[in-house]
């Protein structure tokens, strides 16, 4: 007979899950955007990718591993994230080196410096992101459209006017498809919607942030989107273009860096769209995810604060006093 | 549609329940039963016998004159070897009370059918019964039986719930004993003055089902309510909430939105006791687990030795890593098959080392899973954070006593983070620095007092 029975706390099952196989998915969702800009651009354009997912790794590595001493868990999969969603996030024309210090920064700075996986306050990619276009502003707005090379303007720059030197707008069966002008995760909004909708169905991800995000904006760049007349804004194309999409179904949705509670990812999206719209439309940059998002990760510690669930069959402060 | 009779959260566990189809097996008494002197939430029984006393089924061999207890009885007749501290699960010292078996399992004589004639009287024979709460917490029957005095008890809320993978006794204990069910539901409906019963049970046991429909349903005044299956649907809050639709205020108790919740096995068993006079002295426990050779249901004697009970199941057909009594969910590990069988063991499960050792920790990625899965609407990884850093301002503001430690969040973490065994810390830091506070206090009043 056994001497040694294991005991431990309850409960004793597990469900079959793990956070590497929620990483995997994530990666899975992403390679059907990553496959249409291939398709569009051509495929040395997932050159800059495949560097900041190294950047991303060796980040990562150099700084928990070597620097800080910790255990490698390069194995769960979630630099190869941060390394993808910065890739999708660049001007396919930037320089290589660029990319690789980008994916380290992000994991080795932003995430890994801040306790790693899960601790980060702020979007490793989008901080990582940041970063690059303060830096090399010329570098990361060089931007490829898919016919001639020639490059060109992005939508919303276009819809801006800040450099609409007698450019057209695509029209949108364009936009949605996906061969304009743009860094390759703003690129084709069918495949990023694929993506998304296999995160959902592998509840990976829920709706309410990303349908909340890009509803806000939409309503706004409605609403307030033609300075010459309310209601008049072309909001499809707000919505169809830049990075809204992949921001609204990958990056708003990244779990570290959101609000636990529900009542608190109601605040945290509708400020991800009013701070979006508000870029888009009122400063003097064409696009406001990122800032948006790394905004709206700097407030998510006060959101949680004042958005504690109330237990079940707690007395509420208001029935308490009355 | 919303369906109002699910609570939030919760989680969808394996069911598992090979032992259903099984008629329950009784086993005989064991050679040696190992009867601890607390089997129940509360005050532990006094030894009322002394080693070499002779003692027959039935007779009390530990009872005590506080409240909060109930009476534990010899379950078999025969010569009692040792009155003892022992070892059991929880790493806790108990006088325990071990009897070597005659084998003629004589009653004692003096046992009859109760007779009560009012409530006080009623009360009194639930108390000689030594019945506790056998859904799994051996709360004192004759304690929940007695609601404080403002509170107007209108709804008797049975649980057939069984909502932890593997177990299977209370689906027995209704197929086998229907009868018994409706009579100890309109005894104590009768004796507590209660007009209403609704039985809670989940809609994965149609047999069940139909069974107490043709059994209870016909009765005035009694309900039978399917139930959506998830987990943890039997948890009391829980189950008063899907039948009731009443919340129970945190730190309160079912008598506060007036409402009494028994276990099926239970009132079955009043039943059963208000027959005969014999007081609770046996267990239908479902034994299974992948390293039991036939999972079956048995009725074993309280006290019977965990290596006896799976003997009599066909033995373990694998060394088995981790053994629970209760469910996988909420049941305790034993650290050895020489504990035995108590009063609220519902079930046995032997699982081997793929079961029976979990997966490593890995980092906390905030997915939020445990948040939803908590039926209490608690945040159960800043909990966990809090209770790491012995936090006890945080634990009290994620309100860390309002966890029923179902381990809803547990079983869905990604991560497999420990976040109950974290949360069970945090009570004990809770009440630690509470007890801390108060101490000081005291000091300091002496203090002020001798000044």
């Amino acid at each position: 007979m056994s001497q040694t029975l294991l005991v431990t706390s309850s409960p004793h099952l597990r469900a079959n899950s793990s956070s590497r196989r929620i990483m995997l998915d994530v990666i899975l969702a992403l390679l059907p955007a990553l496959g249409a800009a291939a398709y569009f651009f051509g495929l040395p354009v997932l050159l800059p990718v495949l560097v900041t997912i190294l950047g991303a790794l060796v980040g990562e590595y150099v700084m928990r591993v070597l620097v800080l001493k910790r255990d490698n868990r390069l194995g769960d999969l979630s630099a190869i994230v941060t390394g993808i969603l910065l890739g999708m996030n660049l001007p396919p024309s930037i320089p290589l080196p660029l990319a690789f210090l980008g994916g380290a920064i992000a994991t080795a700075f932003v995430k890994e410096l801040f306790g790693g996986l899960g601790m980060n306050f702020m979007n490793p990619a989008m901080g990582a992101r940041v970063f690059l276009f303060l830096a090399w502003p010329s570098m990361m707005t060089a931007w490829t459209p898919t016919v001639d090379g020639v490059a060109g303007a992005t939508p919303l720059a276009i819809l801006k006017g800040t450099e609409a030197a007698g450019q057209t707008l695509p029209d949108l069966m364009h936009l949605f498809v996906g061969d304009r002008a743009g860094c390759l995760g703003e690129t084709s909004v069918l495949a990023l919607l694929i993506g998304a909708a296999y995160l959902v169905v592998r509840r990976v991800i829920k709706l309410d942030v990303p349908l909340i995000y890009i509803g806000t904006v939409g309503l706004i760049t409605w609403v307030f989107g033609d300075k010459n007349a309310l209601f008049a804004g072309n909001f499809p194309v707000h919505l169809l273009s830049g990075g809204l999409i992949l921001g609204a179904f990958f990056m708003a949705t990244d779990y570290a860096t959101q609000p636990v509670s529900r009542m608190g990812k109601v605040i945290y999206a509708l400020g991800l769209g009013l701070v979006t719209a508000v870029i888009r439309l009122y400063t003097n940059y064409p696009e406001g995810v990122s800032f948006a998002v790394i905004l709206m990760n700097c407030l998510v510690p006060m959101i949680d604060r004042y958005t504690v669930p109330k237990a079940f069959g707690a007395i509420s402060e208001g029935a308490k006093r009355a | 549609m919303f369906r109002m009779s699910l609570f939030r959260g919760g989680a969808h566990v394996p069911h598992r329940k090979t032992t259903a189809d099984n008629p329950t097996v009784v086993m005989p008494p064991p050679a040696k039963v190992i009867i601890p002197l607390l089997q129940h939430i509360g005050v532990i029984c006094e030894p009322t016998v002394q080693k070499g006393d002779p003692v027959k089924v039935g007779q009390i061999i530990g009872d005590s004159t506080k409240a909060m207890s109930a009476p534990v009885h010899s379950s078999v007749s025969g010569t009692v070897t040792s009155v003892d501290f022992q070892l059991w699960a929880g790493g806790v010292q108990v006088m325990t009370v071990e009897i070597q078996t005659d084998g003629l399992q004589t009653p004692l004589e003096t046992l009859e059918p109760p007779r009560f004639s009012n409530k006080a009287e009623f009360l009194a024979a639930v108390r000689a019964s030594g019945l506790v709460g056998l859904g799994g917490a051996g709360f004192p029957a004759h304690i929940k039986l007695s609601p404080p005095p403002g509170a107007k008890i209108d709804t008797l809320v049975i649980n057939a719930a069984e909502c932890e993978p593997y177990i299977t006794s209370d689906y027995r204990e209704i197929l086998e004993n229907s009868w018994n069910v409706l009579n100890g539901i309109q005894l104590v409906m009768k004796q507590l003055e209660i007009s209403k019963c609704i039985i809670g049970i989940e809609d994965n046991k149609p047999d069940a089902i139909a069974e107490l429909k043709k059994i209870c349903g016909q009765a005035p005044g009694v309900t039978v309510m399917p139930l959506p299956t998830r987990y943890p649907q039997g948890a009391e809050k829980m189950l008063i909430w899907a039948t009731t639709k009443r919340a129970v205020p945190a730190g309160k108790l079912p008598s506060d939105v007036n409402v009494i919740v028994m276990n099926v096995a239970s009132v079955s068993f009043l039943a059963e006791f208000v027959k005969t006079g014999m007081p609770l002295v046996k267990k239908k426990v479902t034994v299974a687990g992948p390293c039991v050779a036939n999972p079956q249901n048995v009725e074993v004697r309280i006290g019977t030795p965990l290596k006896d009970v799976f003997e009599f199941a066909g033995g373990l057909s694998r060394e088995p890593r981790k053994v629970i009594m209760g469910g996988p969910m909420m049941g305790v590990a034993q650290h050895s098959l020489e504990t035995a069988v108590v009063k609220h063991t519902n079930a046995l499960l032997a699982f081997g080392p793929e079961e029976g050792e979990l997966p490593e920790p890995t980092a906390c990625i905030r997915c939020g899973r445990c948040t939803v899965a908590c039926p209490m609407a608690l945040l159960p990884l800043e909990l966990n954070r809090a209770a790491l850093r012995n936090n006890v301002d945080d634990l009290n503001k994620y309100g860390v006593n309002a966890c029923i430690e179902c381990g809803s969040c547990s079983f869905v973490c990604p991560s497999k983070i420990h976040l109950v065994q974290a949360i069970r810390l945090g009570k004990t830091q809770v009440r630690t620095a509470a007890a801390r506070a108060a101490a000081q206090a005291q000091a300091k009043a002496a203090e002020g007092a001798a000044k």
